[in-house]
């Protein structure tokens, strides 16, 4: 792989940049995988990515039935954060969160992480209590987060308004390390790198079954024909339900559309990512100036990766009240994604009652923060057979045991 | 240079003039102008800067199509960014000003850019800035975010002063565009009966047409628009709005309207943009069809325009862009602009047609009024860089050697025609590739479907691909007359207005000018002009194998600009499939998106806004307390005091004082919040009994009981008293918070799972006021008042009466929420306020004390009750707050009874209900956690318990707490550590969670 840098630019310049190489090679499918992982989504490559650079597994493939990236990890807000309040969460959130710090570099392909902060908006009494108790869990978890007041949270987004009429800014729950980071880059770098250790991206290929014998996986067939595999992950957010059931059970999953939207590019407003969960919105300016706003899910379950209106009237109309100059910008486009959302809104990475398939899935509305920590995780998981102490706590287990995970305890949304 | 012509404009009223001002220079329109053409007028040809690169950019189009002309308009309240100026209606005293430059429009350091764009291509960021990483945070990221965005930033602490509404409508036929095929298309569904609405994003009807001619039912084209205009006004059926956009179509016929009231008038009083939420059963999509640039080098440079663009401005406004325009196309139609330019006494030095067999009959024409044509030719570069200069021709077959230099102030530029897929899209409108027009088309197969299965999106016209006037009118007829009879009507058979047929020579697909242009042409010929995108950047993403059209898409930011790639789209598309060696419809297009073109967020958020937004829920007493010094706290949607404070008195003060009057003598709630829903029905015992852990079916009637309500995961979800009134009748007491959500999980269960009982609920919340009179006097005041016997003997604990109370028809409810003496007394809503006042003028001598939650939260953790909300949190159950006792056991099943039993559930170690005591007597901060020894695998510290509420007691003048502690009731006395967020902690003693009265014996007196 030849390497990215100032200084390569300069060179390719000079002849017009007919010197670049493909980023991720064309590759068609082998016979046979030690893993096969379905989904090329952020999830599905780092858990390839890890696969190859913690464990020396390379002889994987990863199928996508669409481009690479286009699922979720291409739709989403990217915030990235790890103050969370359950011990397992902010593990897992926390390992993702560090190792986007040093994504860039990892993968020679800058990802953009951009630790800009991150303000969880309280403003109710009972969300000052919540976030507080967040404070207390994280200063044991090893997560930095810190509890600000209003003139604080003034003073670090000042397009805010902190007296709206009907929900003041009572302070807010602050990661100063959290941010966003560029999405498609995540998915870019990631794929660049697997393929550069020999693995096989393969676009355009969609699973349409799962083969088996005596409980044990033996592959899958897909519109490229049959494909086998010792070990196979699952790894494909808002279609879950479908591949588990082809691979013959079923989850604790609901899929539905998270919508959301732009507006017009601004010259520089807003140098925070700000999240208003009692009313269900958040927002932050992309690098190329838009105000980049999500908001809650869709009220009924759906594939359309289309969303209703309403959503997106109720998100604008809350954040309007808090940052009034929005009322003046333009909506630029709107878009859906199918997010997989389990019962207490935490994630799945797991064994599954298939010998040899293991499942990730259940982000739900926020795992773009989680990409590089839930690949570690889900990596180890596949290689030695059985879960780490970072994704032990997600199995499907819980469900049945009743040992839930959620997050919801402190603030509506988990993005 | 640009200028106003001395005749034409068809649109524009020369008579009035109008003043505005541009970066500050005060210049004149005329009445009908947008504010492009009157920039054009006054010789302003530059409007901004490009995203990227700051070039100059001046207008490509006319209409919303246009990515270039965008500017900072109006001032103040009414201040908005990246507006559009071709589609700005002008007004007098308008205010604009040009975006994305520094220092200014004419000198933009920025530009610097375009000088270094070799060494920026297509997503260079992705390939530096990587070392070393401090680099990246301190330098590269601050300066590229600082270079972002286009407009400026309205002002943060200036309220928008416009207003906006949302209107609501529903309609058989919903026609989209009032250009020929939707008026034609309105026009055939109305004479079927069917209710019409047609909707054009621009103030006048008739589309283009009038701009390019020609005669309909023998009559000019404009003389037909104006007769069917009023022929469709004269109708009942048929409603038309113009200046309103359709921006989006939703599942199951539901379209967003956009309607501009007053942009183009902002002195009018009234809203300024309305949101229209419509249902149509049908919809037409007539949204015509878009021209597409050509890629030559310099074909950014401002004075490059669309040929139609070029006519719009001459035939529309009367403005001229340049007074040699030569014309470069590889279709007819861009014939038109030549022959209207030369009509106009404007020169065309010649026509670059890239066909070798050159057009028709309008080339026959423009031969004949003496225009040079060349056939087969390009352009290979356009000489300028703030305006054209002149063009250097070369052969289109080859790669840019230069034949002649023409000079020339203008380019009009034509690469065929592209039909507004949009809005057909939107909702999943699949589309066909049509190859002798180089063209995506609506693929009628694979049309929008509704719930049933059936199509509801019909595409008409230009938008359906019917370039031709004559094929537009008849392809406009049969969608008028299916979108009418799949609503229900039957069409009547009508003659379809005639036309006589033009004959135009085949185009020709030309997606780079020359054919074999070389690199460095190709790094200047551009495909996105706002972003920045050229023909070499789309080239470098296929050869990085950036292949997917989304991944190329963005890659190269292409079509991710404010026009939505409406130029963009198909040229980027159609390069990527050349650099693919792949057939254009094989790669596909990008997913449209609604809005068509942006909308303003403040028509999204509607009328809800400010003081409506989300209304403060107020109760009878709510003027009182706002009387009385009330410090409110937002509870829910309501506002309920937190305390009331008095002269000279912190918060904390007439919180403590409030705890104390209820406790010693006589203190007033306004406990109206509280939810209460009336369950009813012969099934209601049975159904509560379900919903509820404790058996509510057996409670007499007359007495109450407090119940817990689980979800089906056994977590404890609402608490609250349940009074039994009647046979078959039963109030349900829910928390403030909880009373909308119980009701809806209480109609969920009735309607899902046990639709077959018998069973009414009914959310009486605001039917009633309810008060609560507590303390050692409580029932002394009620005495007084008289008229009802409150005694122990007839009113005990947990019991409840109706009667006349003081002259009030009142329930009398004895519970108790602080452990004293209490009775909760509901009457109608509208004496409310009169019962309290009197309660608390008779109860004068008791110092009768109103308090608010907080009193009411201290008086509640001092006798060890839970608050759902603190003690719970969605993961807490009943066994783990020692509220055992409120589950029966006798029961088959409630609701969370199986999960309750789950091995976690049942786990000994879960975190059990405890008070808890600071050994120093502070108070414990919220949310505080025990500290155990040791850290888990993931090197997290292990925990113990936590604090679930917490106060300063003024009772008991010391910080009491509650908390959930491992194996916490087995602990008593035992000292922990809690933390607090300096990283320090706190010594705490586990005790019993009730610290006062624990044989309740002052309520049960
Ligand atoms: C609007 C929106 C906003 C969001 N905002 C945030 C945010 O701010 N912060 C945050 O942390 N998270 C956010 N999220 C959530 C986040 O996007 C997802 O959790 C995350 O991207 C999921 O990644 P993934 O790799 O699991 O799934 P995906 O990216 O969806 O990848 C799954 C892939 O599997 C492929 N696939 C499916 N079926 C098959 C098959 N049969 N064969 C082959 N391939 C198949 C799909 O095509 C897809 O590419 C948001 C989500 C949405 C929709």
């Amino acid at each position: 792989m030849k390497r990215y840098s100032a200084f390569a630019i300069a060179r390719e310049a000079l002849r017009h940049h007919t010197g670049w190489e493909r980023a991720w090679r064309k590759a068609t499918p082998k016979k046979k995988y030690d893993v096969v992982i379905v989904g090329a989504g952020g999830h599905g490559l780092a858990t390839a990515y890890y696969l190859g650079k913690n464990h020396g597994i390379k002889n994987v493939a990863i199928l996508e039935k669409g481009w690479l990236g286009g699922g979720n990890t291409g739709r989403n807000t990217t915030i990235i954060r790890s103050n969370y309040l359950q011990d397992p969460s902010a593990a897992i959130y926390e390992k993702a969160r560090s190792l986007y710090e040093t994504m860039s570099q990892d993968l020679n392909y800058n990802v953009m992480f951009s630790p800009r902060g991150v303000m969880m908006l309280a403003q109710t009494h009972h969300e000052v209590r919540g976030y507080e108790r967040t404070a207390h869990a994280n200063s044991l978890q090893g997560v930095e987060t810190q509890f600000i007041g209003p003139e604080k949270v003034k003073e670090l987004c000042p397009i805010i308004r902190l007296d709206g009429p009907r929900y003041p800014v009572l302070g807010a729950l602050y990661q100063p390390r959290g941010g966003t980071a560029r999405h498609d880059a995540v998915a870019w770098g990631y794929a660049r790198a697997c393929s550069d250790m020999g693995m096989d991206i393969i676009q355009q290929c969609e699973v349409t079954a799962v083969r088996s014998d005596a409980g044990k996986v033996r592959g899958v067939t897909t519109t490229m024909g049959d494909i086998d595999c010792d070990k196979l992950a699952i790894v494909v957010a808002g279609n879950s339900g479908v591949l588990a059931d082809m691979a013959g059970f079923r989850l604790p999953i609901e899929s539905v559309a998270l919508q959301a939207l732009v507006s017009e590019p601004i010259k520089p407003a807003m140098d925070v990512v700000i999240m208003a969960n009692t009313v269900h919105g958040y927002m932050s300016q992309s690098d190329k100036g838009e105000m980049v706003i999500g908001g809650g899910t869709d009220g009924y379950n759906n594939y359309t990766q289309r969303g209703s209106f309403h959503h997106v009237e109720e998100t604008v109309r809350a954040l309007i009240e808090t940052f009034p100059m929005l009322s003046r910008l333009k909506m630029l486009r709107q878009w859906g994604g199918i997010v997989d959302i389990t019962g207490d809104r935490s994630p799945i990475i797991s064994k599954t009652p298939l010998g040899g398939c293991f499942i990730n899935c259940g982000w739900g509305t926020g795992g773009f923060k989680a990409i590089p920590g839930s690949g570690w995780a889900t990596a180890e998981m596949i290689a030695q057979g059985a879960p780490g102490p970072l994704a032990s706590a997600f199995g499907l287990e819980r469900f049945r045991e009743g040992r839930f995970i959620d997050e919801s305890v402190a603030a509506g949304v988990a993005h | 240079m640009s200028t106003r012509l001395a005749t034409g404009g068809r649109l524009t009223d020369r008579t009035k003039q109008m003043k505005f001002r541009f970066n500050g220079q005060q210049m004149r329109g005329v009445e009908g102008d947008t504010l492009a053409s009157a920039l054009l007028a006054n010789g302003q040809l530059m409007m901004g800067r490009s995203f990227k690169y700051h070039r100059p950019r001046g207008p490509v189009a006319s209409g919303s199509e246009e990515p270039n002309a965008l500017v900072n308009l109006g001032q103040g309240a009414r201040f908005e960014p990246n507006q559009r100026a071709t589609t700005t209606e002008l007004f007098d005293g308008l205010v604009a000003a040009s975006q994305n430059h520094w220092p200014s429009l004419q000198f933009d350091v920025g530009a610097i850019n375009t000088h270094l764009s070799r060494f920026l291509p297509a997503g260079f960021y992705y390939k530096m800035f990587i070392h070393p990483r401090p680099l990246w945070k301190h330098v590269y990221e601050p300066f590229i975010r600082r270079s972002a965005g286009l407009g400026a930033a309205p002002d943060a602490e200036t309220v928008d002063a416009d207003t906006y509404e949302h209107f609501y409508t529903f309609t058989d036929v919903l026609v989209l565009g009032g250009g020929v095929a939707g008026l034609q298309a309105a026009l055939t569904a109305a004479r079927s009966g069917a209710q019409v609405l047609l909707l054009e994003q621009n103030a006048h009807w008739g589309g283009r047409t009038p701009v390019d001619g020609g005669e309909i039912d023998g009559k000019p084209a404009e003389q037909w628009i104006k007769d069917t205009v009023q022929a469709l006004e004269a109708m009942g059926n048929v409603t038309l709005r113009s200046r309103t956009m359709g921006a989006g179509v939703y599942d199951h016929g539901y379209v967003l309207g956009y309607e501009r009231l007053t942009d183009h008038a902002p002195e009018t009083p009234g809203p300024r943009h309305r949101l229209w939420r419509i249902r149509a059963q049908q919809i037409v999509t007539a949204t015509g069809a878009i021209e597409r640039p050509l890629s030559f080098a310099g074909n950014d440079v401002p004075g490059v325009l669309l040929a139609s663009a070029i006519r719009d401005y001459v035939v529309n406004y009367g403005v001229s862009i340049g007074d040699r325009t030569v014309v470069v196309t590889n279709n007819d139609d861009a014939y038109r602009t030549a022959i209207c330019l030369h009509g106009h006494g404007l020169n065309v030095p010649v026509i670059i047609d890239a066909r070798m067999q050159g057009g028709g009959a309008l080339m026959a024409q423009a031969e004949a009024l003496g225009i040079r044509v060349l056939k087969g030719k390009a352009i290979a570069k356009v000489k300028g860089t703030r305006k054209v200069t002149a063009v250097e021709i070369c052969d289109q077959a080859g790669e840019g050697a230069v034949l002649e230099t023409i000079p020339c102030d203008a380019v009009a530029m034509s690469g065929g025609w592209s039909p507004v897929v949009h809005l057909w899209s939107h909702c999943g409108g699949k589309l066909s590739w049509d190859e002798g027009n180089a063209f995506f088309r609506p693929d009628l197969s694979r049309a929008p479907t509704s719930h049933d299965g059936a199509p509801f999106v019909i595409p008409a016209g230009s938008a359906n691909g019917y370039i031709q006037l004559k094929d537009t009118l008849a392809d406009a007829t049969t969608a008028g007359s299916s979108a009418a009879t799949a609503a229900g009507h039957q069409p009547k058979v009508g003659t379809l207005p005639q036309v006589a047929p033009r004959e135009e020579a085949a185009m020709l697909p030309v997606w780079l000018m020359p054919q074999g242009a070389n690199v460095k042409l190709r790094s200047k010929a551009w495909l996105d002009f706002q972003n920045d995108v050229k023909v070499s950047d789309i080239q470098l993403a296929a050869q990085e194998g950036y292949e997917s059209v989304e991944h190329a898409k963005r890659y190269t930011t292409l079509g991710m600009a404010t026009d939505q790639g409406k130029l963009s789209n198909i040229n980027g598309l159609a390069t990527l499939s050349a650099a693919l060696g792949e057939a254009i419809p094989s790669v596909g297009t990008t997913t449209f998106r609604p809005p068509y073109t942006p909308i303003s967020m403040g028509s999204i958020a509607g009328q809800a806004r400010g003081d409506i937004f989300q209304p403060v829920r107020e109760t009878p007493l709510h003027g009182w307390h706002e009387a009385h010094g009330v410090h409110w706290e937002p509870v829910g949607q309501w506002r309920r005091p937190y305390s009331f404070v008095q002269q000279d008195e912190t918060v904390e003060q007439s919180v403590n004082r409030e705890v104390k009057a209820a406790r010693d003598s006589l203190g007033l709630l306004d406990a109206s919040t509280l939810g209460k829903i009336v369950v009813k029905g012969p099934d209601a015992g049975k159904f509560l009994d379900m919903l509820y852990t404790n058996m509510m079916s057996t409670l007499p009637v007359g007495k109450c009981r407090y119940g817990l309500m689980c979800n089906e995961n056994g977590f404890l979800m609402d608490d609250g008293v349940v009074a039994r009134m009647s046979d078959d009748t039963w109030l349900c007491h829910t928390t403030t918070g909880g009373a909308e959500r119980i009701h809806a999980h209480m109609e969920e269960w009735l309607q899902t799972e046990w639709w077959d009982w018998q069973v009414y609920c009914a959310n009486v919340t605001e039917q009633y006021a309810q008060i609560a009179v507590v303390g050692p006097n409580a029932r002394k005041l009620l005495e007084k008042l008289g008229g009802m016997d409150v005694s122990r003997e007839t009113l005990p604990f947990m019991q409840w009466a109706a009667g006349t109370l003081g002259g009030f028809p009142v329930r009398i409810f004895r519970i108790s929420f602080s452990g004293e003496l209490s009775y909760e007394i509901a009457v109608p809503a509208s004496q409310g306020l009169a019962l309290w006042e009197r309660l608390h003028a008779e109860g004068a001598e008791w110092n009768a004390t109103p308090y608010g939650t907080e009193a009411l939260h201290i008086l509640r953790a001092e006798k060890g009750f839970i608050m759902i909300g603190d003690e719970t949190d969605g993961t807490v159950i009943p066994q783990d707050l020692g509220l055992g006792w409120a589950i029966s056991k006798k029961k088959a099943d409630y609701i969370g009874k199986r999960a309750q039993a789950r091995s976690h559930m049942t786990d000994p170690t879960r975190w059990q209900l405890v008070g808890l005591e600071t050994v120093d007597g502070s108070v414990l901060p919220d949310g505080a956690l025990a500290v155990a020894s040791g850290t888990n695998a993931n090197g997290q510290r292990h925990t113990q318990g936590r604090v679930t509420s917490t106060y300063h007691s003024p009772t008991l003048n010391r910080g009491i707490a509650m908390g959930l502690v491992l194996n916490g009731p087995d602990r008593m006395g035992e000292v922990l550590e809690f933390t607090k967020l300096d990283g320090t902690t706190i010594p705490t003693k586990i005790v019993n969670a009730v610290f006062l009265d624990p044989e309740g014996e002052k309520q049960n007196v």
